[in-house]
């Protein structure tokens, strides 16, 4: 019988709608006790005075690129990535090579992270066969072997037909459909957001339309057949606009946004004359768009956070900007770059930022963990509200260092994650 | 002018008008007018760079300002070297910083690097220790195009202050009017830009011209139009209907010409695609500098080395 014990801890749970200060005993894996004082002999005992215990973070899109680009990532560095960066699971993204768009794929990515032993990992499997946009995969087959979501993540589910059926067919399995939305004609060669800044560094501009014509036409599918749908990395007050709109008519109607579209605008990529590291899709926004995000996640709208961590390659990040691959690395600076910019600039309640990276993303992708209720898996983060550090980038884990964080210093990091009883990940004191 | 110049330039490359600041713009043009001079003299040559190494890399298609780079570095007595290729450092398998840390290595003093993507010049610059000369980089800057329109205007009408420029066409893939734009307001004059809606960029006006649709519009009472090519390459995926309409609306007429201030100066940056953008009796005409501003464009690559290098006081005294 393994035990571990918890003490001294501020516990938050919004599923219980807890905050106070508490003892946590898990036993065998599973939250066993709660209460004011615990003592239990055999136990493994943390010390948690003055830091906050929270059910463990889940990142609800990640990009771990194994099969076919471990030069990037594996399974266990990127689930290794996400213990450090306080996340005890991750959902990952189908766009490998081979695609997941089979069961077989699904199942070697389980047997992958089962292996690794970091966090736990749940495969979001294609929609279409090879994300080509014209079949659907086999969705049912993928659900059976663990599937969560399905999502052609990297590009849009083109053909609104394709997207409808894919809705429908979602609703005998309950998943929700993640897409990615972009409208190819209107965002092709760009590489940066369309405005003022793109013109004047003479950069094609990808055009805050271009995503939300696609959420406009996913919301009404959305209407049209009643199933869930989940917008990744939504990035534009307008498409947040589309968004609440569907909410209010009672669709199942999710979104998430990124660490990075909240901190940061199209402006660092002048500032930082052209940093390849400031390149990702969607874009980095203008201020207008970024002050429409952060009031989305103040008001609710938004329901979670999530990385869009994407690793790439040194050598592939030092080309020139226009041919530089798109994407960041995120796992591993998400919390302290939320916490500092939510919590403590705005003043984000902490129960509600511990729900925008816990609670909601295991309801709306029905996952394990999200709560600290007797009885669930002991999945936990703990986070040093206090803890100022700066971002480096050599220290990483993840086997890519593409971040637009380097160098800052954040409050609010994540100092150890505990998953299923044990802790499986220490920050090191320096 | 009212602006006085500046001793001396502070960066160690020329990667823009933007970085640069009017007496910083100002210094340049002056040198410039004295480096024209040499062109006049029956030994066309100074030993100003002797000793110096310029490579000129050419990794997009371009002819005259290579030429013309390649002509000042030989003015100056510079050993030069260029090499082009339309190709780009990934299509050599090769990333563009490798592409940089080779060329350092051969210990070269300037790199003159035209480039078919924006930024491309600004990277390098961060890693390299030679001096950078942006010669064009995507749409961005083509800041010695700027600087030899601004020489030809300020020869011809004394002064770039107060003047009204329009910059006609293809404002979007233009990296022209980008740094005319920045250049011109700089040094106080006012800037219009005109061209069909569909290629006027993002938010243009947050550079401070003024933006038209109407062509008539831009050109009224102007001193200075300076017409942009059209890049007829593009075609198929321009954003107008035909290259016939183009002209309807678009091409600098002798017509048109006369909405102008009399006597106003009619520019191109070549290569002029005649009867598209504009009419051969405008391009041919009394008012056309278009000819001044190639041999301007030699003696202002001159004042740009030869500032960058280090020079300060007379450059022909020795």
């Amino acid at each position: 019988m393994s035990r571990l014990l918890i003490k001294h801890a501020r516990v938050i749970d919004p599923s219980q709608r807890l905050d106070e200060g508490l003892d946590v005993l898990a036993v065998d894996g599973r939250i066993a006790r709660l209460a004011e004082r615990i003592e239990e002999r055999g136990a493994e005992v943390i010390d948690a005075a003055g830091l906050v215990a929270t059910p463990g973070f889940i990142d609800v899109h990640t990009h771990l690129r194994e099969p076919g680009f471990e030069y990037k990532e594996t399974i266990a560095s990127g689930a290794a990535a996400a213990l450090a960066g306080g996340f005890t699971a991750v959902c990952c993204m189908p766009n490998t090579s081979p695609v997941n768009d089979t069961a077989a794929v699904t199942e070697f990515i389980r047997k992958r992270a089962e292996e690794a032993g970091a966090a736990r990992v749940y495969p979001i499997g294609a929609v279409s066969k090879g994300l080509a946009g014209e079949e659907l995969a086999e969705m049912g087959e993928m659900v059976r072997a663990g599937a969560v979501a399905v999502s052609d993540d990297g590009q849009p589910v083109r053909h609104a037909y394709l997207l409808r059926r894919a809705l429908e067919y979602s609703l005998l399995f309950g998943i929700p459909v993640v897409d990615h939305c972009e409208d190819p004609t209107l965002s092709a060669g760009g590489v940066m957001h369309e405005g003022a800044v793109s013109t004047r560094l003479g950069l094609r501009g990808i055009p805050a339309a271009a995503e939300e014509v696609m959420v406009a036409r996913d919301v009404t599918l959305a209407g049209l057949t009643g199933a869930r749908l989940h917008i990744a990395h939504l990035s534009t007050r307008q498409s947040l606009e589309w968004v609440r709109r569907a909410k209010n008519q009672g669709l199942s109607v999710s979104c998430e946004v990124t660490p990075h579209h909240l901190a940061l605008t199209d402006a660092a990529v002048s500032e930082s004359s052209y940093d390849t590291n400031f390149k990702m899709n969607p874009p980095l926004r203008s201020a207008d768009h970024v002050a429409a995000l952060l009031e989305g996640v103040l008001d609710g709208t938004v329901d979670c956070l999530a990385t869009d961590h994407a690793p790439h390659h040194a050598d592939e990040k030092a080309l020139e900007f226009d041919l530089a691959p798109f994407g960041v690395v995120g796992l591993e600076t998400a919390v302290p770059v939320t916490y500092d910019l939510l919590v403590r600039q705005h003043k984000l309640p902490l129960a509600r930022f511990v729900a925008l990276w816990s609670t909601n993303p295991a309801r709306l992708f029905s996952l394990p963990g999200g709560t600290l209720k007797v009885g669930s898996v002991a999945d936990l983060t703990l986070l040093d509200t206090e803890a100022r550090l700066p971002v480096n980038p050599d220290r990483f884990v993840s086997r890519s260092r593409n971040t637009p964080f380097a160098g800052r210093r954040l409050r609010g990091w994540p100092v150890a994650t505990i998953l299923a009883g044990k802790v499986v990940w220490r920050r090191e004191r320096r | 002018m009212s602006v006085a110049p500046a001793p001396r330039l502070r960066g160690k490359d020329l990667l823009g008008i933007d970085p640069l600041t009017a007496p910083e713009i100002q210094l340049i043009l002056d040198t410039a007018d004295e480096m024209a001079k040499i062109a006049e003299r029956p030994i066309k040559k100074v030993p100003a760079l002797r000793g110096k190494t310029v490579v000129n890399l050419f990794l997009e298609p371009s002819t005259r300002t290579r030429f013309s780079f390649e002509m000042a570095e030989k003015r100056l007595s510079a050993d030069s070297l260029s090499f082009s290729s339309s190709g780009t450092s990934v299509e050599k398998g090769e990333t563009l910083l490798d592409t940089a840390r080779n060329l350092e290595a051969m210990q070269p003093d300037f790199i003159v690097i035209r480039h078919r993507y924006a930024g491309s010049p600004h990277r390098l610059a961060k890693v390299l220790r030679s001096s950078v000369i942006n010669a064009g980089d995507g749409a961005h800057e083509h800041p010695t195009q700027a600087l030899l329109d601004a020489m030809t205007i300020r020869r011809r009408l004394g002064r770039l202050e107060g003047l009204v420029v329009a910059i006609v066409g293809d404002l979007e893939h233009s990296r022209v009017v980008r740094s005319n734009v920045l250049l011109l307001q700089r040094m106080g004059a006012t800037v219009r830009v005109a061209g069909p809606p569909s290629l006027v960029p993002a938010q243009m006006e947050a550079m401070g011209c003024e933006v038209h649709h109407r062509m008539e519009d831009a050109i009224a009472g102007a001193d200075v139009v300076m017409m942009l090519r059209i890049q007829l390459e593009r075609q198929g995926r321009m954003n107008f209907p035909t290259v016939r309409e183009y002209y309807d609306f678009f091409a600098l007429t002798p017509e048109r010409l006369r909405l102008a201030k009399r006597g106003c100066l009619v520019m191109h940056p070549g290569p002029m695609n005649r009867g598209v953008e504009i009419d051969s009796r405008v391009a041919d005409g009394p008012q056309s500098v278009i000819l001044e501003q190639v041999t301007n464009g030699v003696a202002v690559r001159m004042a740009v080395l030869y500032l960058l290098a280090g020079g300060n006081g007379e450059p022909t005294a020795d």
